[in-house]
């Protein structure tokens, strides 16, 4: 009965969508208020339904109904409460169900927060949003219901969650990632309602700006903790892999990264215009092809679901509607760009569409390389090939040192013009100072110099020591440390949230380049008592003992850790074997620290109770997701700048006053 | 700057969605391309992943085997590998491994860790097997006959339902015993 009763509510949410798609709009069309109003209401109706959908599968799951076929395949009686909830995202329909229902939560966001937006912009807003989420819904309703039954005869026995998702990393990473990847369809509902309407001004960038830093932020932490979960989880200690599936979500995330700039620009200076309506189209378009390379199983991955032609068909079909009309908008409205202002050499304009430049060819680059077997297929008409990650670390990683390059001067810089000379004052002794600690700081600490260390620790000094110059320079005026720290504090939540997504980007660079290059491991035998140094550590083997999970049973292995003769840490990895897929999974155990990781591994049983251990030892791997986790707070704090409601209210008086006239 | 350009992004747009579906209509993850079915295994002169010993193609030939494709820096590799140790252990059908544009010393671990379902693995180092195996991306699994002859190949990970629907009968087309898993 509550199957059924989801997969109502879920028709009844499509119904709304679609009402919503359709009467706002006409309202705009036909300047019918009335109309335009109900764009609220139907909002609010849309999230319920699909709230209530949701909440029905989820209970499928946790009452073990296992005559639905997706709770028969994605769950089993013995799988704790928490896998349960979390396991209602653990395949395809579900996932999808969660993200359709993220996307009910965004509109119904905007249809909240926008009291100060002109009501036909809402209406046009909205009603796109609508149109969106009636695809969404389509797509799970026409092949990909989660709701199915098996009957008459039901499962006794789910065949359980996948034990490689049975994770905290499960309960966290998707609902992070959809919520990133869905927010960018709010950017892109306000571009597409610009360009409706013609007013593509200073007004609609500041109405999309808090909105792209929130979908950005969630999705920044999204890929962060997914990279976080592939490390402790897959057991091999790598953390990115260059998957076809991670970079759909980091295109997104690299155009959503040139579209928070854009805006910026298009704010202040009223230009790039039609460049950031074009950013706005492509970071959702590049979210939506995400999904379609994960779900179409067109490349193969570590994350794919299910294959199905259908549902990579609907998808395809889906992708050329959504983003061929948004193009066909934008050739047909978007402002022809002329020369609007003057771009003196070094103004900040000019720094952003540098960055801007670097960010797009980023996400070409890796477009290319995730679709280069398919393109490469076409046109020899079946030759198959592969690229790996030696393509994307020779083409990405020089792209980012210019990036990181651009970021110091960038937030110096001032709108319109910036003497060449003040910016070369501030910046000569960073510039002086940075390569000094880049040479030794590393000198002191390793005892070597090595590229990539050295120049990670100059970039992030050289961003780091800008960033404080700036701060020192905005409040060079305020007499005393309590007067110059209420200076910063004035400088408002928009410049704080840069600093810090500045400083985040600084930290996983160097956290990329450090543990890249200093991280060391070694596979050994080891039967109890043995012990391999590693280092500066010594990691003594105590053997192995059974252990007994909900759903599984495991070899747990002990290994005492010693530091200079003292025990530092006690790791317990296991070799776990779940029971209803009769899957062995390896779980990692890990001693974290700011500085280091100590990662031990449990290979195979080698007789006469020794094992095969992986050890490794990763200095700075923890800084690869600090600095994404600064870079969520970074993009928080901006969005909550109350620069955004003040300037609403202006822009709101300006409008009242405009139409009183 | 004029209004013609602006239809700049919406042609490569539309030219990409058509690569997109040729690929996708072409790449049915589980069809073999008619162009390799029934092809001979190509030639190749390699050496072992465990001993560096040269291996070539006729020292495979004579049963009909299960010729994997993987690599340490392929993820759904380690998630297949637990079905192929199954199969290994319980089936009497060889497996053979291409291990493809990979490191030595990585996959020898990685195969130490994970156990070792592979009969032998084959080292593909420079990629070059792959190129003639129409290799699009690690795993990929084929079954070749006792002749030599590639008889299927899937794309992307082996897992039961895939052993028990599209492997398993077609071994046992060639004659292959694996009505009983051995005990």
């Amino acid at each position: 009965m509550i199957p059924e009763l989801g997969h109502f509510a879920l028709i009844l949410a499509l119904m709304l969508a679609v009402l919503l798609a359709v009467v706002p709009m006409a309202g705009v069309v036909r300047r019918d208020l009335t109309l335009q109003h109900s764009a609220g209401a139907l909002s609010a109706g849309l999230f319920v339904f699909l709230l209530l959908s949701y909440a029905c599968l989820t209970q499928a799951f946790l009452q073990d109904d296992f005559s639905v076929a997706y709770v028969a395949n994605n769950s089993n009686a013995l799988l704790p409460w928490y896998y349960k909830v979390s396991a209602v995202w653990g395949a395809h329909e579900g996932s999808f169900l969660l993200w359709t229902l993220i996307m009910g939560g965004w509109t119904l966001a905007v249809a909240l927060r926008s009291e100060a937006l002109p009501t036909a912009m809402l209406a046009r807003v909205l009603s796109v949003m609508g149109a969106l989420t009636v695809g969404f819904i389509l797509f799970l309703l026409m092949t990909s219901n989660p709701f199915e039954r098996v009957l008459p005869v039901a499962a006794a026995e789910g065949a359980d969650l996948n034990p490689q998702l049975q994770d905290f990393g499960l309960i966290v990473h998707p609902p992070m990632l959809y919520t990133g990847y869905v927010g960018f369809s709010v950017a892109f509902a306000f571009a597409i309602a610009a360009l409706l309407s013609g007013r593509l001004d200073a007004a609609w960038a500041r109405w999309s700006r808090p909105w792209t830093n929130l979908a950005w932020a969630f999705l920044s932490v999204g890929i962060a903790l997914g990279s976080w979960w592939a490390y402790y989880e897959l057991g091999w200690g790598g953390w990115w892999f260059w998957d076809a599936v991670e970079n759909a979500s980091f295109m997104p995330w690299l155009v959503g990264t040139a579209l928070i700039h854009s805006l910026a620009v298009t704010e202040k200076r009223g230009v790039f215009k039609s460049w950031t309506v074009l950013l706005a189209i492509a970071a959702f378009s590049l979210s939506l092809l995400g999904a379609f390379i994960v779900r179409s199983g067109v490349l193969t991955s570590v994350h794919a679901f299910a294959v199905d032609p259908e549902r990579g068909m609907f998808i395809l079909v889906f992708l050329l509607l959504v983003v061929g009309s948004a193009l066909v908008l934008y050739a047909l409205r978007a402002p022809v760009m002329r020369a609007e202002a003057r771009y003196e050499g070094l103004s900040r304009e000019v720094m952003l569409l540098a960055n801007n430049i670097v960010l797009v060819v980023s996400t070409a680059a890796v477009l290319l390389g995730t679709l280069y077997p398919l393109v490469y297929e076409s046109l020899t008409g079946g030759g198959k090939i592969s690229v790996g990650p030696p393509y994307f670390n020779a083409v990405f990683v020089p792209l980012m040192v210019l990036l990181l390059l651009i970021m110091a001067p960038a937030p110096l810089a001032r709108w319109k013009r910036t003497g060449a000379a003040q910016l070369m004052r501030s910046l000569s002794k960073v510039a002086l100072a940075s390569v000094a600690l880049g040479l030794v700081l590393p000198l002191v600490v390793t005892g070597a110099l090595e590229l990539w260390p050295v120049l990670s620790v100059m970039l992030g000094a050289w961003i780091t020591l800008a960033l404080l110059v700036d701060a020192l320079e905005r409040v060079r005026n305020k007499q005393g440390l309590p007067a110059k720290l209420r200076g910063l504090k004035t400088l408002g939540a928009g410049y704080g949230g840069m600093v810090l997504a500045h400083l985040g980007v600084a930290v996983t660079a160097l956290g990329i380049a450090l543990t890249t290059t200093y991280s060391t491991e070694r596979d050994v035998r080891l039967a109890p008592g043995d012990s391999v140094t590693l280092g500066p550590r010594t990691y003594l083997f105590e053997g192995v003992a059974p252990l007994e999970g909900p759903n599984y049973v495991a070899d747990q292995g002990t290994v005492r850790v010693f530091q200079n003769g003292q025990p530092i840490a006690v790791l317990h990895p296991e070799k776990r074997r779940y029971l209803a897929r009769q899957m062995v999974m390896t779980e990692a155990d890990i001693d974290p620290g700011f500085f280091r990781d100590l990662y031990v591994a449990l290979g195979e049983p080698l007789g006469e109770g020794a094992w095969a251990l992986r050890v490794h030892d990763k200095p700075f791997v923890r800084w690869v997701w600090f600095g994404g986790v600064l870079m969520m707070f970074g993009g928080l704090m901006a969005a909550f700048d109350r620069r955004y409601r003040r300037l609403k209210l202006r822009d709101q008086a300006a409008l009242a006053g405009a139409l009183a006239s | 700057m004029s209004r013609t350009s602006l239809f700049l992004p919406l042609g490569l747009f539309l030219l990409m969605a058509f690569m997109l579906w040729r690929g996708f209509a072409l790449n049915d993850p589980h069809e073999l391309p008619s162009a390799l079915l029934n092809q001979p295994l190509p030639d190749f002169q390699k050496t072992r992943l465990a001993d560096g010993a040269p291996v070539a193609r006729q020292d495979l030939l004579g049963t009909p085997f299960l010729l994997n494709v993987w690599a340490t820096w392929c993820p759904t590799c380690k998630a297949e590998h637990a079905e192929l140790n199954r199969i290994a252990a319980r089936y009497a059908v060889p497996l053979v491994g291409v291990n493809y544009k990979d490191d030595g010393p990585a996959a020898r671990a990685w195969l130490a860790r994970y156990g070792d379902p592979y009969r032998l693995s084959v080292v593909d180092e420079d990629g070059s097997l792959g190129i003639e195996l129409g290799v699009y991306g690690a795993p990929e699994t084929f079954i070749v006959d006792g002749d030599g002859i590639i008889r299927y190949k899937r794309v992307g990970a082996v897992d039961r339902r895939v052993w028990e629907e599209e492997i398993r009968p077609v071994l046992q087309n060639l004659g292959l015993p694996l009505e009983e898993p051995r005990a």
